[in-house]
């Protein structure tokens, strides 16, 4: 009956993915208050989106200059803007924009962060090392500067924003995302798995990819995070949204002209950025805490803040 | 100059981890605190120096030379950390700030008790590690605690507790963390200075064969709770509880030194 | 330490390397033919072929590259393809904007962030450590432009103290004008910068507080507050160090927005103009040139950190 020794704060095992039922993180991230936070935000953002492609109070495109810049009253809860149009429906239509470019950029992050870590975990040594020094040096290029640059040759749009965030966010992750591989890769019950004859895919799936998932979803949600600021930055300069898609980053260029004599117009586009982004940070801050298998539940153990640095976009 | 513990009792997030732990030190008493990890050691030296960590929280009676330790504020309570009560802990590596030297550690507690110079502490702590035996003392004081070994490090904690000649010292699993070679000689050290200086000592470990070498009395805990208390040498020839019994089955186990208590 | 900055010198000029090979293939390769993007839909092959004759476009990939950097590293980044100036006179110029407000921002970043990262970590679990926290979290979700805007609202509209836009053409020499102009920029960036600063220094702040040295401290005869003040804090600071690179890349990305949004005629400025005008020349050498600067402060802040941690010390 030996006593065990306490774990030195830096090795982290790899567990076996525990018997518990799958869906009690759920619960977890439901019970903190960023998550619940976060999570209800997120469903504002995506129900409104979803609506406002079947309608929205008025057409956001819809000039009306007789009822320019109308304060928040009714029928224009949110007020009119320089020529008319409803800013409420435009603030809806934009988060369809919002939504598109998030998803858009976090499947691209994904595809590349994951291609990226698989490379650099995965391959011979010549290569992983290559790859690692790639990654590091790319890290260094800030997202908007990418967009810039993609823009200067495509022009603007939201494609660009949507690649420049896949591009920047996805090497972060791959970042992140590689030491787990390793470290789970060496791990002994995938060695154990491999020996008891499970195909290399099925040691993929039921051991790597479980380990791996909680710290590559709350890059997720951060990412997704950076996105939307992306969108919202690179919209306000001219090379995000065209003047025709409805964006809150353009709507806040648009409203910006008239500042002087309209001050309170923008309040609205930048109070809808701020809390999408915020509930994205949030969730993924949750998503972190709810996930992660080795986080002490004593009190007096304190959590191991894995630092975070988030990056200005826009 | 005496240690009263009555009732303590230490809950943390809602849950009873010491439940009514009493004891006493009298002056120059030498006890041991043993028990099985997780049966509340640590916590309770914790409290005697108002060191619990947050989201603790301690009721019951500490008394040191009648005064309520558990009633004092942070600022009393420095005041008697390091000068009246000193502590080492248990793990070398991490307990000492990884970016001062260990002679400007080893001064730190002189100069904040005896108010002394920063030229006069530079000089005091040398003399306290050679006191602990330290090899080459003015040379290592200047250095780092990363270039000097586990049972080193060790030494410049017990040097940093005791240099203001603190009248109790607590020593919380001070050689667990070490290697058995190395056990052996902190633990001499240990016996050294204490018997030297005259102190009180509560020494928490989890092995009755190292208690043997170095208490008196012991105080058997589990699951924060007393379940024996008697002489070392009534422990280690009759022991009455089960808990002892098999803590005794374990030291055993290790390297029996004979003879235990001091004569 | 000679061996450590030489690898890391080595990794610097890679990392330029990289970057200067990402920037020219993206901007002379990807858009096709640049020529003809020049020349308009209407150009004749004739004139198409004798622009791309003059900006030597015809010849192999490789040897436009050298070229290229060759003038790099002769001092010449190239010139604007509609002015004909060269880039670095213009970097030049425009830095006297942009230098200061960057240096003015990572100072009001760094002002807030620390104290209060440290304040918000003491006071875990109280109202106003909670309330610390929870402020800079919103901060920090804010987009800089929009919050660029809100400070103009308040201290330019309503109070009148402040300009709204504009850098004065004499430049520094009116200095307590230019200074004038600089202040809501650099406010914006700052604050905005300074709340992820003050998260992350607030994270650092938690992970000393739990860290035993700390405790051993305390043990001595110090306070628990003064522990972690005068023990765990200066491992946190440098730990600081070790993101001012990011912050340095965050600042520039901030200036870029800010720049337009104030209208003050600096480097962000004048690349978002020369990005949309599409003159890539220009374009190619202005982004060397920042993420030159970005890898640079990296590198620095690198060896510095390497100088000043003892625990990069050689074991004995």
């Amino acid at each position: 009956m030996s006593v065990p020794t306490p774990p030195t704060p830096d090795d982290r095992p790899a567990t076996d993915p525990p018997r518990r039922p799958r869906w009690a993180w759920l619960a977890r991230l439901w019970a903190l208050s960023t998550g619940r936070f976060g999570l209800i935000v997120v469903a504002v953002v995506v129900l409104t989106a979803i609506v406002a492609g079947f309608w929205t109070p008025f057409d956001p495109q819809q000039v009306d200059i007789a009822n320019r810049w109308s304060p928040p009253g009714w029928p224009h809860l949110l007020g009119t803007d320089g020529t008319g149009r409803d800013i409420l429906s435009l603030l809806m239509a934009g988060a369809r924009t919002t939504v598109l470019v998030a998803v858009g950029a976090g499947l691209i992050a994904t595809v590349i962060g994951v291609a990226l870590a698989a490379l650099g975990a995965l391959t011979v040594r010549w290569v992983r090392e290559s790859v690692s020094v790639f990654v590091d040096i790319l890290i260094a290029f800030p997202v908007l500067l990418i967009a810039m640059m993609i823009s200067a040759v495509w022009g603007g749009s939201l494609w660009v924003v949507i690649w420049a965030v896949g591009i920047g966010f996805g090497v972060n992750i791959a970042r992140v995302t590689r030491p787990e591989l390793r470290r789970v890769l060496h791990s002994d019950f995938v060695l154990a798995g491999r020996a008891s004859g499970l195909t290399p895919a099925q040691n993929l799936w039921r051991h790597l990819l479980p380990n791996v998932a909680p710290v590559f979803i709350v890059q997720l949600s951060w990412g997704m995070a950076v996105a939307v600021l992306a969108e919202a930055g690179l919209s306000y300069l001219g090379f995000g949204a065209p003047v025709t898609e409805p964006s809150w980053g353009l709507l806040l260029a648009q409203l910006q002209q008239f500042i002087q004599v309209h001050p309170l117009s923008v309040v609205w586009p930048g109070l809808a950025i701020t809390f999408t982004v915020l509930g994205l940070n949030l969730l993924g801050d949750a998503l972190r805490e709810a996930t992660d298998p080795t986080l002490s539940r004593s009190p007096f153990a304190t959590r191991r803040a894995r630092l975070h640095v988030p990056e200005v976009v826009a | 100059m005496s240690l009263e513990v009555q009732d303590l009792t230490i809950d943390v997030g809602g849950r009873r981890v010491v439940d009514g732990v009493s004891f006493a030190v009298p002056n120059g008493a030498r006890v041991g605190l043993i028990g099985e990890s997780g049966s509340g050691k640590s916590l309770t030296a914790l409290a005697i120096l108002g060191l619990l960590p947050d989201g603790a929280e301690a009721h019951g009676s500490v008394r040191w030379n009648s005064r309520e330790i558990l009633d004092l504020r942070d600022r009393e309570l420095a005041e008697l950390r390091g000068d009246e009560i000193g502590i080492v802990f248990q793990e070398p590596r991490t307990a000492l700030n990884p970016i001062r030297t260990v002679g400007r550690q080893i001064a730190e507690s002189v100069r904040i008790h005896e108010g002394l110079s920063k030229r006069d502490a530079a000089v005091r702590a040398v003399s306290e590690a050679r006191r602990v035996a330290l090899p080459d003392p003015e040379r290592i004081v200047r250095r780092y605690p990363h270039q000097l070994s586990g049972g080193q490090r060790q030494r410049v904690a017990i040097a940093t507790a005791l240099a203001c000649r603190p009248r109790l010292l607590i020593a919380d699993e001070p050689t667990t963390a070490l290697d058995v070679t190395i056990q052996a000689e902190i633990l001499e050290l240990l016996r050294a200075l204490v018997r030297d200086d005259g102190m009180s000592l509560v020494f928490i470990t989890h092995d009755l064969a190292v208690l043997s070498q170095i208490a008196t009395h012991g105080v058997v805990l589990e699951d924060g709770r007393v379940v024996e208390q008697a002489p070392v040498s009534q422990l280690l020839t009759a022991p009455a509880s089960p808990v002892t019994q098999g803590l005794l089955r374990d030291a055993t186990a290790t390297l029996w030194r004979p003879g235990g208590e001091e004569a | 330490m000679i061996r450590y900055t030489l690898t890391r010198f080595a990794l610097l000029l890679l990392g330029l390397l990289v970057a200067s090979v990402l920037i020219f293939l993206t901007l002379r390769v990807l858009p096709g033919d640049i020529a003809q993007l020049i020349g308009g839909v209407n150009s004749s092959p004739a004139q198409t072929a004798a622009i791309r004759e003059q900006l030597g476009l015809d010849r192999p990939l490789v040897v436009q590259y050298l070229e290229w950097i060759g003038g790099v590293l002769r001092g010449d980044l190239g010139a604007s393809l509609l002015t004909g100036t060269p880039v670095i006179d213009e970097l030049v110029q425009k830095a006297q904007v942009t230098v200061p407000l960057g240096i003015m921002s990572l100072l009001v970043a760094v002002v807030i962030s620390v104290p209060l990262g440290v304040l918000s970590a003491m006071r875990r679990g109280r109202p106003d450590g909670t309330a610390l926290s929870v402020g800079s979290q919103t901060l920090a979700a804010v987009p800089v432009v929009w919050a660029g805007m809100m400070l103009v609202v308040v201290f330019a509209v309503w109070l009148g103290w402040l300009p709204a836009q504009g850098f004065p053409r004499a430049g520094w020499s009116d200095p307590a004008a230019a200074f004038e102009a600089l202040i809501l920029p650099a406010l914006t960036i700052g604050i905005v910068e300074g709340a992820m600063l003050l998260r992350f220094v607030r994270s650092a702040t938690l992970q000393a507080v739990g860290q035993d040295f700390v405790r051993t401290a305390a043990a001595k005869g110090l306070t628990r507050d003064a522990a972690l003040i005068r023990h765990g804090l200066p491992v946190v600071g440098l730990s600081v160090i070790t993101v001012l690179g990011l912050q340095v890349a965050g600042i520039i990305v901030g200036a870029v927005v800010i720049e337009q949004l104030f209208s003050l005629p600096g480097i962000g400025r004048m690349l978002v103009a020369d990005v949309a005008a599409r003159d890539l020349p220009k374009v190619q050498g202005e982004l060397l040139a920042l993420t030159g600067f970005v890898l640079i402060v990296g590198f620095v802040v690198d060896l510095v950190h390497r100088v000043i941690d003892p625990r990069q010390r050689e074991a004995s």
